[in-house]
């Protein structure tokens, strides 16, 4: 990390350099474009990956918070900070042209903080409506409901859209823009629609079948998570994060929980440990189940869908009797989990250990390998690896675009370092990669469950918590492997019982950035089935 | 076997010993069969309707409707009293006339293929000498009102959808049609009772081996495809165009294009029967007297419902296994293969017929 330090302030003089979970370089505004290239571009840096832009309101500064990792440093992972003390017309440079994702993560920055990427090429909110007043994660944002009342007209404005242009002198000046063109057939889907996975909308151009573009229309169930996280305490947060990404709810609080353990500086029986690597698997074996069901489904296969849910009910019943839930489990908490296993447990895992390969042979015959299936998904919503990294698309979609990213081997958390299995890659590029990625997994957390499962170490299930968690001064940041890509939790505390700022990187919000990129070109029932194969869900884009 | 033509004609006698007018007579005969026709069509819907419900329930690990009755058996018609009831809802910007025209063409085609059909031996309402050439051209007066339902809609989902479908089935209803003239060429007539008597030695899917087959099987593919059925069904997928050219119409209008869907599954499953397997005829197996004596006890309308209800059993099937294929895979599959499939197998059967090559 020295090293890293070294070669930045001889790029970029004017930064300076803070220590904590990860290296925070600050710059100025004004050389933090030049830094970006070269930390992109420079062989000694190469991080090629940005896996999260954090807006940040400091009170007299608003900023941004990057994190960046490099795929081939060991995935070394730094932050840089950007702040401006300008808070009328705040002005960042936009590097949504070096890192693809950027695209839309900056678009939420500016939704939630006002903040102009300057350079950026589509400068709308991503997920208020154009006609909002204020910005709402900003520390004095007035939240008055007079200002801002329940619309009862459609959005006027909604084709248009800004970029703010530097020309050669410097000077920045707004150039309005349309999405579509006068001539395009735009076709509406969603946000009520049966395939696109929740409450989402996508607005596509259509030339006869084929799609030419596809714009992504998010927020209409955002529950402002982030700024309600604000004004709670730290057990509190927790129970956002099953309601996130429901198909990853153990994972995502794990995230959450490590997060705060870290800051805490807390160890973790080992009870604890093993218990919830096994239940992140179970999770993922459940969302793989879903999601195969919901692509059989999207492809008009009812039939498949039935038998994906009939093997999920047996996961969601071991749910049921540790955690007390289908749904939602709430089972994590800080310092451990909340409630001792089942004594059924290990015989129903066992079981379910048992079934599983018989019920995927049983898939492959039934979808994976009917003509019709195989036709509809290869060589469909092609994404090739440098696409992939570029825009940060993790999970089993990014593993089916051949990118190693599994943050179990590149980071490896809990008891994940002693286990025996395999990530599992398929050079593919297209739909049915993906979805063949998901089904190999399931087999991956079968054996994942089948080291573990009879060897529970006996033990405390959590350690001993202060009553009342304030976490000290600073900024965390922690990865998790999600059921689909890496989830990631920032906390920046100031010593209070309630976080200064807490931001969650979900994978899916990424995965939607690449269904322009995807989409085009095919037809619109590909489009479907993209979306099917990348397998977002809609709640954990609109946090 | 029993010759319903016996009950008909003493019927028609009876009126005619009434001393009432000829005239009088035939409209009062047309009045009752056009009751019966709708009777039954209505009734065989229903049945249709639980009939893939319980089936796919099956397929799928379920049970199917069970509590509106015995086995959920009413739970059909407390779905047709609810579409009954519903409100007629027209948007403000269709096209009026045209949108409540639409169901009523479907209809209208489909009631009218209904009638057509051989149903046992004397059980036949509309018997001409070009008895399948007119069933296949009124069964392309149903996509005109596909197609008028999406347009008048004006909605990018149902025109899309109505687009799709005029491009199916104008398609699909070539392989179709060169299916059953396959057969026609075998036996020599279109006339629908002819048809049934040339099958009384034995069914022509039999007597023609090969290419009788293979007509069968592009048939029953074509079929599949003409009835907007899974894997075909792009015209309503579901999961991309939400209803596709029927998504704008409510109550009973929306009834009629369920009706017609579920119905034509019978027609082309009746038609399957009547051109492959013999329509109402038993099976008989030359030189087995006694095995074709026992199979005459069984009624004819017994046998022409077994065949078309088996038919439909595949259909659906098909529609609860495979997942649904794209518009330009399904226009590939039927011009580059399934169109020059049906030319070649015609003009094979045209060898056989020339050179006796059959049974």
């Amino acid at each position: 990390m020295s090293d890293f330090k070294e070669i930045i302030s001889k790029i970029c003089s004017s930064a300076t350099f803070s220590e904590g979970d990860t290296l925070l370089v600050t710059v100025p505004e004004k050389d933090w474009f030049p830094l970006a290239k070269a930390l992109k571009e420079n062989k000694d840096l190469d991080f090629d990956v940005l896996s999260a832009v954090v807006g940040m309101d400091w009170k007299d500064e608003l900023g941004v918070i990057y994190y960046l990792t490099s795929t081939s440093h060991d995935w070394a992972v730094i932050s840089v900070k950007v702040a401006v003390a300008d808070r009328k017309e705040p002005m960042i440079h936009s590097v949504s042209s070096l890192w693809k994702v950027a695209n839309f993560q900056e678009r939420e920055v500016y939704d939630f903080y006002g903040i102009k990427f300057i350079n950026h090429p589509d400068m709308r909110r991503f997920f208020l409506r154009n006609d909002w007043k204020g910005y709402p994660l900003r520390k004095d944002y007035d939240a008055n409901p007079d200002l801002n009342p329940i619309p009862l007209d459609d959005e006027k404005n909604e084709d248009d859209t800004v970029s703010y242009v530097e020309d050669a002198k410097g000077k920045v000046k707004a150039v309005p823009g349309k999405v579509f063109g006068e001539d395009d057939y735009v076709v509406n889907i969603g946000p009520q629609h049966p395939s696109t996975h929740g409450v989402m909308r996508f607005r596509a151009s259509v030339d006869g079948e084929t799609v030419r573009k596809v714009d992504v229309v998010s927020g209409y169930i955002h529950r402002g998570i982030e700024k309600l996280s604000e004004g709670l305490t730290y057990p509190q947060i927790l129970h956002f994060t099953d309601r996130m990404d429901y198909m990853s709810a153990h994972q995502n609080r794990h995230c959450l929980c490590m997060c705060i353990e870290k800051a805490l500086g807390l160890e973790v029986p080992r009870r604890a440990q093993v218990i919830r690597v096994m239940m992140d698997e179970l999770m993922r074996i459940s969302s793989h189940l879903l999601s195969f069901g919901c692509t059989a489904m999207d492809l008009g296969a009812t039939t498949a869908f039935f038998y994906g849910f009939r093997e999920r009910e047996m996961v969601l019943d071991i749910f049921e009797k540790t955690c007390g839930a289908r749904m939602s489990m709430n089972y994590n908490v800080i310092g451990g989990v909340i409630a001792d296993l089942h004594p059924d447990f290990r015989k129903d895992v066992h079981h379910l250990l048992e079934v599983m390969p018989k019920a995927l042979k049983e898939y492959h015959t039934v979808f994976s390998g009917n003509i019709i299936a195989m036709n509809r998904l290869k060589k469909v919503g092609y994404l090739s690896k440098e696409d992939a990294v570029n825009y940060d698309i993790t999970g089993p979609s990014g593993r089916g675009s051949n990118w190693s990213c599994d943050c179990r081997k590149k980071h490896p958390y809990a008891v994940y370092s002693e286990l025996d299995f395999d990530e599992v890659l398929l050079d593919g590029c297209d739909s049915y990669s993906r979805y063949m990625v998901r089904m190999r997994e399931i087999e991956q957390s079968c054996r994942i469950l089948a080291q573990l499962v009879d060897n529970i170490p006996e033990g405390d299930i959590r350690a001993q918590v202060p009553k009342i968690i304030k976490l000290p001064a600073g900024r965390w940041y922690q990865q998790v492997e999600a059921s689909r890509g890496t989830f990631g939790v920032y906390i920046e505390s100031d010593g209070q019982k309630n976080p200064y700022r807490v931001h969650f990187q979900s994978p899916c919000f990424n995965l939607v950035g690449v269904m322009d990129l995807t989409c085009s070109g095919y037809m619109i029932a590909d489009l479907i089935t993209i979306g099917a194969a990348l397998d977002f869900v809609i709640p954990d884009i609109d946090r | 076997m029993f010759n319903f033509g016996i009950w008909t004609s003493e019927f028609n006698n009876w009126l005619l010993g009434l001393g009432i007018a000829d005239w009088l007579v035939v409209l009062i005969e047309c009045v009752i069969i056009a009751v019966l026709v709708l009777g039954t069509y209505t009734v065989l819907a229903l049945f249709y309707i639980l009939y893939e419900r319980k089936l796919c329930a099956w397929f799928q690990c379920r049970l199917g409707p069970m509590r509106v009755g015995k086995w959920g058996v009413m739970q059909v018609f407390a779905d047709m009293f609810k579409i009954l009831v519903k409100e007629l809802i027209c948007l403000k910007n269709t096209d009026r006339f045209l949108f409540k025209l639409a169901p009523y063409l479907v209809i209208i085609s489909s009631v009218t293929m209904l009638a057509c059909l051989p149903w046992g031996r004397g059980l036949q309402i509309i018997d001409y000498n070009i008895g399948i050439f007119f069933i296949l051209a009124v069964s392309s007066v149903g996509v005109l009102g596909i197609l008028l339902a999406g347009w008048a809609s004006n909605n990018k989902y149902t025109l899309i959808g109505a687009m799709r479908s005029g491009a199916q089935m104008i398609s699909y209803e070539i392989s179709l049609g060169l299916a059953i003239i396959t057969i026609v060429v075998f036996a020599g007539t279109m006339n629908i009772t002819e048809l049934v008597w040339a099958q009384e030695k034995t069914w022509f899917i039999f007597r023609g081996h090969i290419p009788a087959i293979i007509a069968f099987l592009i048939y029953v593919v074509a079929a599949t495809a003409e009835t907007n059925r899974g894997p075909f069904d792009l015209p309503e997928a579901e999961h991309e165009l939400t209803a596709g050219y029927h998504t704008e119409y409510s109550g009973i209008h929306f009834g009629f294009f369920y009706l017609a869907e579920y119905l034509n599954l019978f027609i082309v499953s009746g038609i399957a029967s009547l051109m492959f397997l013999g329509g109402w005829m038993p099976l008989h197996i030359p030189g087995w007297g006694g095995f074709n004596a026992v199979m005459d006890y069984i009624p004819s309308v017994v046998w022409f419902l077994g065949k078309a209800f088996f038919i439909s059993y595949v259909i659906i099937w098909f529609k609860w296994t495979f997942p649904r294929v794209r518009i330009d895979q399904m226009l590939a599959f039927e011009w580059k293969y399934l169109m020059p499939l049906s030319l070649a197998n015609l003009l094979l059967m045209a060898v056989f017929v020339a050179l006796g090559w059959h049974f």
